[in-house]
């Protein structure tokens, strides 16, 4: 069904979908309407779940954690300072192998404050373990989350779901929603390997010892070194095991294809722009008018962040004239985040193309269409060779 | 009515291993072992660092005989909410969700979640067990330390502060059961926390916890400096149900009778070497004004 | 598709004793109880059992008479200290032969 409505409603309304039974969440802008949606439903009966109207994100995520152990399938969202008052929690989710969803409505960080969009929050969260999944837009939010809960418990990791705070979550825009028991098909409930069980006393989260060490049985378990590489090896895992989700979504709900990376205009493109998130769409706006001006340029977005889908990126990008990464978040003294992975992942190659980073709009500063025509008319042509300063987009002083 | 629990009619059955880390002489191990005793199987326990992570054993090897999920440091109240909001989705009933926490897990790094927990009436056991510190770090200086104690954060005057009254704070939410209990008589504790699990709401129980190395005194002593708390008047047992205040046990047995010196007390343990004689005259003023004040309270 | 098997390693521990090992070997003084003077046995009834209320590491049984696992024991001597009949002598583990212990 047809519906218009706003990125957080699209967000709350996979959530109902996917039939979350613990959500927690603390109300920071601009998710806020995200919470305010969810505990409608809850109140009016739409959706059966506990809504914990917790006193701080560090509580949200704690609850999540603590529902999940306990086997309930467990939600919150936030965005910014929020989500990294949760950072000591998103590590603790994802060793614990819990498969909580969030959204994340992205926002820039303080100081100073700031409420617009910038991704500088989740982006700066790509170390803890969770997987990150990117929206492109409103249809993109609601099938992410759908598949993120699938996904989550699939692999035993958490999953974000990020998508432009205002840019998507406040602007109105008509999506397709899947019916319930299309859902109720791709989306098993939730039934953990390990719960917290009375009939079954474990000890989770315990302190674990730099050398392995037997169990009551006798048998040899592992030290802390040999879980974590196992969570490695798990995220990279999931890698395949997205396609096959995001492929039998498509079977499910007709829409999918692109779990990794999503390409416009790619096929005979020399130049390639990336993007994560809402301005890839602007970006196609941009590349239209180029290839009306003879450039051979296309757009690519990243829609999952973590685990890196190197394999996908190096498929799409080795052998072009140029890359050109265009990005709202920065691992500051550095590059853009997205900039140095997407170079890292092309080093081996010897194809390996000529590449420039472009920062912008951090903090909401507005991104015109006529400041990425012309980077992109300056570099698509110009660079042969990686040129890693960044440049800054819209600078006015 | 049940029949009074007595030591003789206690239950053998136990949730706790032998062997495991924690100290000689530990007062939290008595605390935990009765406390349990009283919750029985049907319990999942949430833990933030604290000694009773140690106590409950290095993976891959649980001390404890009953489910437990470890938190981190400031979230125990929030993550009791979880664990009882899933067994509420998932339509379990009959589980105790009990928070286990140091003094610091629950009065100051963890007072937040705590305090969001009260205000939301989660259905959940917080026990604090207070050992005046942070014990598990090595003794430093914790918002329940009492004043002139000598901690490794206040190694020469001692505490300049006095002790924050956390059941208080947590009785100010207006919850229906708040009590305090001591490791020194655990029989009034195993009833308190019996007691928490018939009751709906947020139930908290605050535990005075001795600690033969952190307070300075032989491990054989944890029972009789226990004691010496609540004899001289220093700490209190009670209980305040649907916020109505009684003293209780050894406590009640106090009203209208001579109390023991704090002096007492004080001499016990090598944490209060500090304390002169103004300090030690200030504090038995404190404490007969107390009593004085529940007298006049209780006697009506 | 066949995926991995996930989540394989989580740090979940079993129930077990001796997770500290064999604590009755961090023991300076062992207590070692005089039956006769123990209330329960002189009484050849259930009675007393303080040993077993306050032992904090669940070693005495509440028998008669209580019995002490010394292979855990770590010898705080709470058991005699709170021993009305002083049936409970803490005594010097140097005091015993290598074979004893």
């Amino acid at each position: 069904m047809h519906i218009i409505e706003s990125g957080n409603v699209a967000a709350a309304t996979g959530v109902k979908l996917a039939r979350a039974q613990v959500i927690a969440a603390y109300p920071i802008t601009p998710q806020t309407p995200l919470t305010e949606k969810l505990s409608e439903f809850v109140e009016s009966q739409e959706l059966d779940a506990q809504y914990i109207p917790v006193e701080s994100e560090h509580s949200a995520m704690a609850v999540c954690i603590a529902a999940s152990s306990a086997g309930a399938r467990a939600f919150t969202a936030t965005s910014a300072n929020g989500l990294l008052y949760m950072n000591e929690q998103l590590h603790w989710a994802v060793g614990a192998r819990l498969p909580v969803v969030m959204c994340v409505a992205n926002r820039g960080i303080g100081a100073p404050w700031t409420v617009w969009n910038d991704q500088q929050d989740s982006m700066s969260q790509r170390d803890v373990g969770w997987i990150q999944l990117y929206a492109n837009d409103h249809q993109q939010i609601i099938d992410s989350v759908i598949k993120a809960f699938r996904l989550a418990q699939s692999v035993s990791i958490p999953v974000m779901v990020c998508y432009d705070g205002y840019l998507l979550s406040h602007t109105y825009m008509p999506f397709e929603r899947p019916g319930q028991e299309q859902v109720d098909a791709f989306l098993p409930s939730f039934t953990p390997k390990h719960f917290l069980n009375p009939d079954e006393p474990g000890n989770f989260n315990t302190v674990t010892l730099p050398d392995i060490r037997p169990g009551v049985d006798g048998t040899m378990e592992p030290g802390y070194i040999e879980i974590r590489h196992n969570l490695h090896q798990d995220l990279r895992g999931a890698l395949e095991v997205y396609a096959d989700i995001d492929a039998e979504y498509e079977k499910e709900c007709g829409r999918g294809g692109t779990p990794f990376v999503e390409q416009y205009r790619c096929d005979d493109a020399e130049c390639v722009a990336v993007a994560v998130g809402s301005l890839s769409y602007q970006l196609r706006d941009v590349i239209d008018i180029l290839r009306l001006e003879g450039l051979r340029v296309g757009v690519m977005s990243v829609q999952m962040y973590r685990p890196f889908p190197d394999g996908a990126i190096v498929e799409a990008l080795a052998g072009r004239k140029s890359v050109i990464v265009f990005e709202k978040a920065l691992s500051y003294g550095n590059q853009g985040p997205l900039y140095a992975d997407i170079k890292a992942a092309l080093y081996s190659r010897g194809d390996r193309p000529p590449m420039q980073n472009y920062i912008l709009g951090l903090g909401g500063r507005e991104i015109k269409t006529s400041q990425l025509l012309d980077a992109l008319r300056q570099s698509c042509s110009a660079i042969e060779a990686i040129d890693d300063t960044p440049r800054w987009i819209g600078l006015k002083l | 009515m049940a029949e009074k629990t007595t030591i003789v009619n206690l239950t053998e059955e136990e949730f706790v291993h032998p062997g495991n880390r924690a100290c000689s002489g530990c007062g939290l191990s008595i605390v935990y072992r009765m406390g349990l005793k009283a919750l029985g199987k049907n319990t999942i326990l949430v833990v933030p660092p604290s000694c009773l992570t140690v106590l409950q054993g290095l993976y891959p090897v649980a001390s404890t005989k009953l489910p437990c999920v470890n938190v981190t440091f400031a979230s125990t109240g929030a993550a009791a909410s979880g664990v009882r909001g899933a067994m509420k989705a998932l339509n379990k009933k009959d589980v105790n969700v009990v928070a286990w926490a140091g003094d610091g897990g629950t009065g100051d790094i963890g007072i937040q979640a705590l305090s969001g927990a009260c205000e939301r009436g989660e259905e959940i056991i917080y026990i604090c067990y207070d050992n005046e510190a942070y014990m598990n770090t090595g003794v430093q200086r914790s918002g329940t330390t009492p004043q002139g104690v000598l901690t490794t954060t206040t190694p020469i005057k001692g505490k300049l502060q006095t002790k924050k009254d956390v059941p208080a704070i947590i009785a100010a939410h207006g919850i229906d059961y708040v009590a305090t209990a001591s490791a020194a008589y655990p029989v009034d504790l195993y009833d308190k926390v019996k007691k928490a699990t018939t009751i709906t709401g947020p139930k908290y129980i605050h535990v005075l916890t001795p600690c033969p190395p952190g307070w300075g005194f032989e491990t054989r002593y944890t029972i009789k400096v226990g004691k010496l708390a609540v004899e001289t008047g220093l700490f209190d047992l009670y209980e305040i149900d649907k916020g109505e205040f009684r003293l209780t046990g050894a406590s009640k047995k106090l009203l209208g009778k001579e109390r023991k010196p704090v002096s007492e007390y004080f001499k016990s343990q090598g944490r209060f070497k500090s304390l002169d004689a103004d300090m030690v005259d200030a504090v038995q003023r404190q404490v007969d004004a107390k009593w004085q004040a529940y007298a006049e309270k209780l006697d009506q | 598709m066949a995926h991995r098997d996930f989540c394989k390693m989580i740090s979940r521990s079993k129930p077990g004793p001796g997770d500290g090992g064999k604590t009755g070997s961090w023991r300076v003084l062992r207590p070692i109880l005089h039956a006769e003077k123990c209330i329960p046995v002189k009484a050849g009834k259930k009675a007393c059992f303080n040993c077993w209320l306050y032992c904090p590491d669940c070693v005495v049984t509440k028998t008669i008479p209580p019995t002490i696992d010394l292979e855990y024991c770590k010898g705080c001597g709470i058991c005699a200290e709170e021993c009305p009949a002083d049936a409970i002598d803490m005594v010097a583990e140097d005091s015993f032969s290598v074979k004893e212990k």
